[in-house]
């Protein structure tokens, strides 16, 4: 049914924290390794090595420039992927059921099968976590690699999405959000973590911790001028050459 | 958004459809026998056509029919549903008409509400959709009501009341245009609440995440032609309400000039159709920096 469920029993999602991405867009390629494997319809890719290539993704890595008002701009490296929402739009609008979203964990997933490819879930999703597969005509989206984290067979180590335990500056954290005390929470809670587009009403699961205050300024008093006023020869240099 | 010709024919033809059924339910024109076959007719192949040409857009069409599982959340369903119960009750009101000469209007008027209510629920699938702030106003559903009443009305040859409609639809579209143009900015939604990084200063897309294009911003950035937005707002609303209407109240009626006005009314839908989809922004257009002007 593509109702939502009135209260899931956990909200598992990622922290993305991007003080410390680095855009490597190691994340994007695991992503794309383990779901073209394993669970669901391959992630496929159309002319890979033709001049238009095009492939569906579920997670990808944008780069946003941000120019405060005083001071030098920063690169922030942006990764998104579904953010399972609470109250996720694309479940309700699906005609036939195929989307859904999990009482158990609430994770938001794709029923393959039932899956008639009308696009109505990627139009009602604010941000482009759905694409269609070019080659399967599903829709294909982030399912929080729900076939590692309950994977017996995997050693505990690897039994996160791909891409958090794939990334190399820890950047990606998983864990469950309604519990305060977790990890995941934790950190919320004392870096300030953010919603995207909170004006959309979708209560995303996932958050963002935001980029460190004053980042920059642990190197930029090294960067100052050292020598305001010249000495030396350059003193005596510099008030002949205003006499001429 | 991307206008795909399947959508584009969908509404048009299922909105004109779904009006000439609506008129014959009402009794306009009050015919019987095999007259009232030929509106029947049309009706049918406009509606049914229209919806046939939707299931084009579906990636697994074959699957079409698990869409009627999910009316009591889907628009997508309902409108699925409604659809099928207006052709089926309408057939039943039909049969009497054309080969008894006998019209239950009780049953036309169920016949009625029912094809109103389709076109409504089609209008909500685009509606309902806060991602694209120009439809996610009462105008959408206010405007598939109208154009698909005129053009029922247009159908149904109901030559007086007809330019009325022709003309609210016109000042309608006039009114959505000049609000929907500001709908974008008035959401609220930029890149700064995109990314969260507003507060900190002005953000600018900087790299995408990929060289090529991808199925979103196929879809959902579509900015080809947009252009011509200005040119082509004139020549769909004097082709689908100002020539139709002028031509119904200023001239005298023949059944050659109802059937151009007829085809200036579809071509004028078409063209403010493909408007509809094509001037539509989707916020996710904005993590892209390709919100266009």
């Amino acid at each position: 049914m593509t109702s939502l469920p009135a209260k899931t029993d956990k909200q598992l999602g990622l922290v993305i924290d991007l003080d410390i991405c680095v855009g490597c867009h190691a994340c994007v390629t695991a992503c794309k390794g383990w779901n073209t494997e394993n669970y669901g319809a391959p992630l496929a890719d159309k002319d890979a090595y033709g001049n238009e290539p095009i492939g569906s993704f579920l997670n990808r890595v944008h780069s946003y420039e941000v120019q405060p008002e005083n001071g030098p701009a920063q690169l922030v490296h942006f990764p998104k992927s579904c953010l399972h929402c609470v109250d996720a739009p694309c479940v309700t609008v699906c005609p036939t059921g195929a989307s859904y979203k999990r009482v158990e964990d609430g994770i938001v997933l794709v029923n393959e099968s039932d899956c008639i490819g009308c696009g109505l879930c990627a139009w009602a999703c604010p941000y482009g976590a759905r694409e269609m597969d070019p080659a399967e005509m599903v829709m294909k989206k982030c399912t929080l690699c729900v076939d590692r984290i309950y994977n017996d067979n995997l050693p505990e180590e690897d039994q996160v999405p791909a891409c958090v335990r794939t990334c190399p500056t820890g950047a990606r954290a998983f864990g469950d959000l309604s519990d305060p005390d977790s990890a995941v929470s934790r950190s919320v809670a004392e870096r300030g973590g953010m919603d995207l587009m909170p004006e959309q009403g979708t209560k995303p699961v996932n958050k963002y911790l935001p980029p460190r205050d004053k980042d920059i300024d642990v190197l930029a008093p090294l960067l100052e001028p050292v020598a305001e006023e010249p000495r030396g020869f350059l003193a005596w240099l510099d008030k002949a050459l205003d006499k001429i | 958004m991307h206008p795909a010709r399947s959508i584009i024919l969908f509404t048009t033809l299922s909105g004109l459809g779904f009006g000439l059924l609506a008129c014959l339910g009402l009794g306009l024109p009050p015919v019987t026998g095999w007259t009232a076959f030929a509106f029947f007719a049309i009706a049918y192949a406009l509606a049914s056509g229209g919806l046939i040409a939707s299931t084009f857009h579906l990636g697994h069409p074959e699957r079409a029919l698990k869409a009627f599982t999910q009316w009591r959340s889907s628009w997508l369903s309902r409108e699925g549903w409604l659809a099928c119960i207006t052709l089926a009750l309408g057939a039943v009101y039909a049969f009497p008409i054309v080969f008894y000469g006998t019209r239950f209007a009780l049953l036309g008027w169920l016949v009625a509400v029912c094809a109103v209510a389709t076109v409504l629920a089609t209008s909500m699938i685009y509606a309902q959709l806060k991602t694209v702030p120009r439809w996610h106003h009462w105008s959408t559903p206010l405007l598939f009501f109208l154009y698909a009443a005129a053009g029922g009305l247009l159908l149904a040859g109901q030559i007086s009341v007809a330019p009325i409609l022709l003309a609210a639809a016109g000042a309608v579209q006039i009114v959505a245009w000049v609000i929907g143009d500001g709908r974008f900015a008035g959401s609220g939604s930029t890149l700064g609440t995109a990314t969260g990084l507003g507060d900190r200063g002005t953000v600018r897309a900087f790299e995408p995440p990929h060289t090529g294009p991808n199925y979103l911003t196929k879809e959902m950035v579509h900015v080809v032609a947009r252009k011509h937005a200005a040119r082509l707002r004139v020549i769909g609303i004097v082709l689908a309400s100002g020539l139709p209407a002028l031509a119904l109240v200023a001239l005298p009626f023949s059944h050659g000039l109802a059937v151009l006005a007829i085809l200036a009314h579809i071509a004028g839908i078409l063209c403010i159709r493909w408007l509809f989809f094509a001037e539509a922004e989707h916020v996710v257009s904005l993590y892209y920096g390709r919100r266009a002007v």
